[in-house]
């Protein structure tokens, strides 16, 4: 571990976004600001306790019991500073709440414990959020499910996920690159695995990545299946090794009969497949609970296929 | 205060032995010496939950527990922490043993109210343990919907720990009303409200908070077990109701909470700069109003747990103002603290020191306040580690500080004895040193955007990774040391009651408060006769009077 990288940038993240800058320049001001009253305090502490350590039972200490003026001033100069703290977190804020009205408008679902975004004029869904840099994007969210909330760190950016009304956030990202996107109201079991990225592209990019539909060109179906496994989250709660998790493994499944909890035994093909991506309650596999939520309309038909031709590859 | 009201040839209230003389006791010191075994076996068990979270947080990886264990654990921490241990520490515990004997009188205005209400604790903590036997609950301390309320396969625990908190409230509503009446009725001929001690106005201020304030929560989580048992669909949005509107409700009393449980700590603060300082405080009556004015304005600021949360926009910046205003009563009692050491002649004893550490964390605790007040600066911080480290400086750097220092500065009056003052010594530095490095770091933690209440952070990119994984591993070390000083604390206080411990002179630091006028530990009736206050409780002998007029 390198212990200069670690404390070059001790306190904030790299900033990304247009916002940052902003609620980085108030949050340094008030901690150098908190810096030097806690040095104040604690070396006018130090300097007492060590200036007027006890010398002999006659020591003499202060009958002083106040100093008004004073007291006024170490009340009224903190009191202007914490007003100047108010309006300017209050200006950077006002900027977060209002989207521009050229913004890109992507939606987002969260439910336990899956990201979806879904770019409603591309027809694309997407379990990661790919976003152009220097564009503003606006994220209409809700959940579907319990409170979630939508946090990147380097655009200094969160907003709660609610199931019963939409929640509004937006950002400009000024660096290209990938970042974190965390859950950060706890949500349950898989909280802290509720993490997908936000990939920040360049223009041509973003345009190469919207034609495809999030596909690189020329990928084979498994292929793409197999970036549909993670973006859509189905890794969240399927491993693809065999390990147990929230749901049944994927490694071998396509092609086994498995007994559900009704009792009555199912043999894993393309039909069982589309039948528990889109009714998921209907067919439950003994021994696990009926927890995930329904793709229904959120994968399209050829994703379906390529997933489907992924899940047989892990049953070769 | 003039003369002694207790003998040495009187029966202390410790002489009567027996269960019964406990279990039916209607002594107040007999009373707090209960609640304080009882909040101290509640601090270890919150404390072990501690250590295992920190100790799965030396990996990024989720090794030591799976993700429902830990989140259990983290949940019991909070829950335990905050309503058995915290809330009743000093109140019910010290505040207890303390305010009649503070004040010259011989109980609490209504002794049985008081054993009734140390009983409702046993039972709504019963309820809290028996949630741990029913599967144990995993919704945070804070209960949010709808999670709290949808399937679980702990529902019965849910249920359990929900009734264990409505119950808990009644036990703090009770010693609350019981303070008001004691304060107002019962202080000694002569005693005006501007000679109390500071800690009996923080005891006041606290318990109005509990009373005006405790009742919400009750209601809210009485909502919440009905929204279980009988579908209420109040605060569940498939029946039409609000998760955020149960927020409002929860914080409504959870914030006023917060003061709950930091304002004792002023009061004992006071108590301890002054007496091992021998001066009178700085700025008495900005000191008394300050809490008044921190719990009235406390009232008003539970939305600032909700900037990010869908409030509306009108509301948290109404909220973050309002936020602000703490500060400034919060500053001047701070400064009126380092300006009571001015001239005096101090002494570094245990109690002092822990006084002396407090100024630090306290001071870091509200100080980290402000970027979280601050609007802009909080939609980044909000729910990251920024927020815990804040709370814990706040917490535990304040309040249980502030009460392990009381602990020790009426360990003699309380027991009769005198525990080891040069391991007290040393264990304090291990528990600031261990504290510092395992809040500290979570500062960092926070504000390179670590999440709170993560099981692990191995899906975290390897940039940021690296970053969180040496940071917590900071911490977890502190928290190591933390424990270390914590547990040679409990080993030195518990080896003080033996057989053949040191027994304490009657008034070891030359206190000039009520309490140090009768014998220690007390007589049954706290004092013989009827005691009257003639001074102030910060007159010290060593107040050099003939300076006066120069003021």
């Amino acid at each position: 571990m390198n212990f200069t990288t670690i404390l070059g940038d001790v306190w904030m993240p790299t900033s990304a976004s247009t916002v940052a800058d902003d609620t980085d320049a108030v949050f340094y001001f008030i901690h150098y600001l908190s810096a030097i009253f806690l040095v104040a305090i604690v070396a006018a502490t130090i300097y007492f306790a060590l200036k007027y350590k006890k010398r002999s039972d006659n020591d003499k200490t202060s009958p002083i019991e106040h100093n008004s003026k004073l007291e006024f001033w170490w009340s009224f100069l903190p009191g202007l500073l914490l007003v100047v703290m108010f309006i300017w977190g209050f200006d950077i804020w006002l900027k977060l709440q209002v989207p521009p009205a050229n913004a890109m408008n992507v939606r987002v679902t969260a439910r336990q414990w899956t990201w979806q975004f879904d770019y409603p004029k591309d027809g694309i869904t997407a379990g990661e959020l790919v976003v152009p840099v220097n564009t503003p994007v606006k994220l209409t969210m809700s959940a579907s499910d319990v409170l979630h909330s939508f946090y990147v760190p380097e655009f200094r950016v969160k907003k709660d996920v609610l199931p019963n009304r939409y929640s509004v956030a937006w950002f400009e990202a000024t660096e290209p690159g990938e970042y974190n996107v965390f859950c950060t109201e706890y949500c349950g079991k898989n909280h802290s695995r509720m993490i997908t990225r936000v990939q920040v592209k360049s223009a041509a990019d973003f345009e190469a990545w919207r034609e495809t539909g999030g596909v690189p060109p020329g990928t084979s179906p498994a292929e793409a299946g197999k970036i549909f496994y993670k973006s859509f989250g189905c890794n969240q709660c399927h491993s693809s090794d065999g390990t147990a998790n929230t749901g049944p493994t994927f490694l071998g499944l396509y092609g086994s009969s498995h007994g559900l909890t009704d009792g009555t035994t199912v043999v894993v093909d393309d039909n069982y497949i589309r039948e528990s991506i889109e009714i998921p309650g209907a067919k439950v596999v003994a021994g696990f609970q009926p927890r995930m939520p329904s793709f229904k309309g959120k994968i399209k038909d050829k994703q379906m296929v390529a997933i489907i031709e992924f899940l047989k590859t892990l049953s070769k | 205060m003039s003369g002694s009201y207790g003998n040495e040839g009187e029966q202390s209230y410790l002489s009567r032995k027996g269960f019964l003389t406990w279990a039916l006791t209607l002594d107040h010191k007999r009373i707090g010496l209960m609640y304080l075994g009882a909040v101290l076996f509640f601090f270890l068990i919150g404390g072990i939950m501690a250590l295992l979270v920190r100790t799965e947080l030396l990996t990024a990886e989720g090794d030591l527990f799976s993700g429902d264990n830990y989140n259990k654990i983290y949940t019991l921490h909070g829950a335990i922490m905050v309503f058995v241990f915290i809330i009743p520490s000093v109140p019910a515990a010290l505040g207890n043993f303390l305010l009649p004997l503070m004040l010259g009188a011989k109980d609490v205005a209504f002794p049985r109210l008081n054993l009734a209400s140390w009983y409702i604790y046993l039972l709504g903590s019963a309820f809290l343990i028996f949630s741990v036997l029913a599967g144990s609950i995993d919704t945070g301390w804070t209960f949010y919907t709808p999670y709290s309320i949808g399937p679980s396969d702990n529902g019965n625990a849910i249920i359990a720990a929900t009734l264990g908190v409505f119950i808990l409230g009644f036990s703090s509503i009770l010693t609350g009303v019981n303070f008001i009446s004691t304060i107002h009725k019962m202080r000694a001929p002569g005693m005006k409200w501007m000679d109390m001690p500071l800690m009996i106005w923080a005891l006041y201020a606290t318990s109005v908070i509990q009373v005006l304030a405790t009742p919400v929560l009750a209601i809210t989580l009485l909502l919440l077990v009905f929204e279980r048992l009988l579908g209420f669909g109040i605060f569940n949005p498939a029946l039409g109701g609000d998760p955020v509107l149960y927020q409002h409700f929860f914080w409504f009393y959870s914030h006023p909470a917060v003061y709950i449980m930091i304002l004792p700590g002023f009061g004992i603060v006071s108590e301890l700069l002054t007496v091992h300082s021998r001066k009178r405080i700085f700025g008495y009556k900005a000191i008394a109003f300050s809490s008044v004015a921190i719990a009235v304005i406390g009232f008003l600021v539970w939305g600032h747990h909700m900037f990010v949360s869908g409030q509306s926009e009108l509301s948290s910046t109404i909220f973050s103002g309002i936020t602000f205003a703490v500060a400034i009563p919060t500053a001047i009692k701070v400064f009126g603290w380092v300006a009571t050491l001015y001239k005096g002649s101090i002494r570094f004893t245990t109690p002092m020191l822990y006084g002396l550490y407090f100024i630090f964390t306290f001071t870091i605790g509200g100080l980290t306040g402000l970027p979280l007040a601050t609007l802009a600066s909080d939609v980044h911080l909000h729910d990251t580690y920024y927020v815990v480290a804040h709370f814990h400086y706040v917490m535990m750097g304040g309040l249980v500080i502030a009460f392990i220092g009381g602990l020790h500065h009426w360990w003699p009056k309380m027991t009769g004895r005198m525990y080891n003052i040069k391991l007290a010594a040393f264990a304090s530095v291990l528990v600031f040193i261990g504290f510092n490095l395992t809040f500290f770091s979570q500062f960092f933690l926070g504000s390179q955007g670590m999440p709170r209440r993560y099981h692990a952070y191995d899906r975290v990119s390897e940039s940021l990774q690296g970053t969180y994984k040496f940071w917590h591993q900071m911490s977890t070390s502190g928290s190591y040391i933390l424990a270390i000083g914590l547990f040679i604390t409990l080993g030195y206080l518990l080896a003080s009651l033996r057989k053949g411990g040191t027994r304490s002179p009657h008034n070891p630091w030359g206190g000039v408060s009520m309490e140090w006028l009768t014998a220690t530990p007390p007589i049954e009736h706290n004092f013989e006769g009827q005691p009257v206050c003639t001074h102030g409780p910060y007159e010290f002998p060593e107040i050099d009077k003939s300076a006066q007029d120069k003021h």
